[in-house]
């Protein structure tokens, strides 16, 4: 076996465990559980009140436009860990020093562009 | 069939069957189904960039996509929250068939295609820290330093992009 696929036995016996140990935990609780249900124990559970709306509602656009924000960001994360990684080496060669910073620089200065934009328009304010 | 291969084969076929399920049912029934297949199908692809090596990619699959791109799927289908009224029966259309039958003639294609070439790719070892974010970093910022700076472009117009389109102006 090729020792490039070291690091992921353990990835392997990790993964098998935690679906394991998830199905023994069902296949158990449906064997042992007693099941007795009511009409109180199968509606949607708000905090010991009863429900005052039905759970099928369409959601805001607002939560949208965060996850898509969030998105944006995260990606931006994606693209500073390897520079960030790479970035103590690179500083050791003063041709490229220069262009390691300033690359960054310019590629999160871009996106701060973004995040003043949303911030100016209002989009972090829920209302 | 060496452990490599058969791996690549089990992985292959996972990443088809969950991609199947997506569209036809269960996941084509119930949007939700759909979108939870799709993440165990972005499950099975990292697997295939483990056995390229794309140690990195196989990492970003299950964070980027399986992690922040299927929240943006399921918002959307909860923010749609169609019911199976306004969903519509399923009909058999044209379209449909003729779609059918583009996959299967791209497939059997494929088939032939694979069966005839045969490729003399020499077998070359991989450079040390393949695949790892150091070898990514080198590469980024060494050889397309100019397409990285586009891409914080593009992300600076999904941000604008979803800020006017939830705000409705400018």
């Amino acid at each position: 076996m090729d020792p490039n696929y070291a690091p992921y036995v353990s990835v392997l016996a990790c993964s098998i465990f935690v679906l394991g140990l998830g199905a023994v935990i069902l296949i158990l609780n449906y064997m042992l559980g007693p099941r007795r249900p009511t009409r109180e124990k199968g509606i949607p559970y708000e905090s010991g009140d009863e429900p005052h709306s039905k759970p099928r509602q369409r959601f805001s656009v607002k939560f949208y436009m965060t996850a898509i924000l969030f998105l944006v960001f995260d990606l931006e994360v994606v693209f500073i860990y390897p520079w960030a990684s790479k970035y103590s080496d690179w500083l050791k060669d003063d041709a490229f020093a220069g262009i390691a910073f300033g690359g960054m620089m310019v590629f999160v200065a871009v996106l701060t562009l973004g995040l003043v934009y949303e911030w100016k328009r209002g989009a972090m304010e829920w209302e | 069939m060496g452990f490599e291969q058969i791996l690549f084969w089990l992985l292959a076929l996972g990443v088809i069957v969950t991609s199947a399920l997506v569209v036809l049912p269960p996941g084509g029934k119930n949007p939700l189904y759909g979108a939870l297949l799709l993440i165990v199908s972005f499950f099975f692809m990292s697997g295939l960039y483990v056995l390229l090596f794309a140690h990195t990619m196989a990492v970003l699959q299950i964070l980027v996509y399986a992690g922040a791109i299927m929240v943006l799927f399921t918002f959307v289908i909860m923010l749609l929250n169609l019911s199976k009224k306004e969903l519509g029966d399923e009909t058999r259309t044209i379209a449909k068939g003729v779609g059918v039958v583009a996959v299967v003639a791209l497939a059997v294609k494929t088939a032939l295609v694979i069966e005839t070439q045969t490729l003399n790719i020499p077998a070359k070892p991989l450079p040390a820290g393949f695949g790892g974010v150091d070898a990514i970093a080198d590469t980024l910022f060494h050889n397309y330093l100019v397409p990285f700076e586009l891409t914080g472009v593009l992300l600076l117009v999904a941000v604008i992009g979803a800020v006017v389109l939830a705000k409705r102006t400018l």
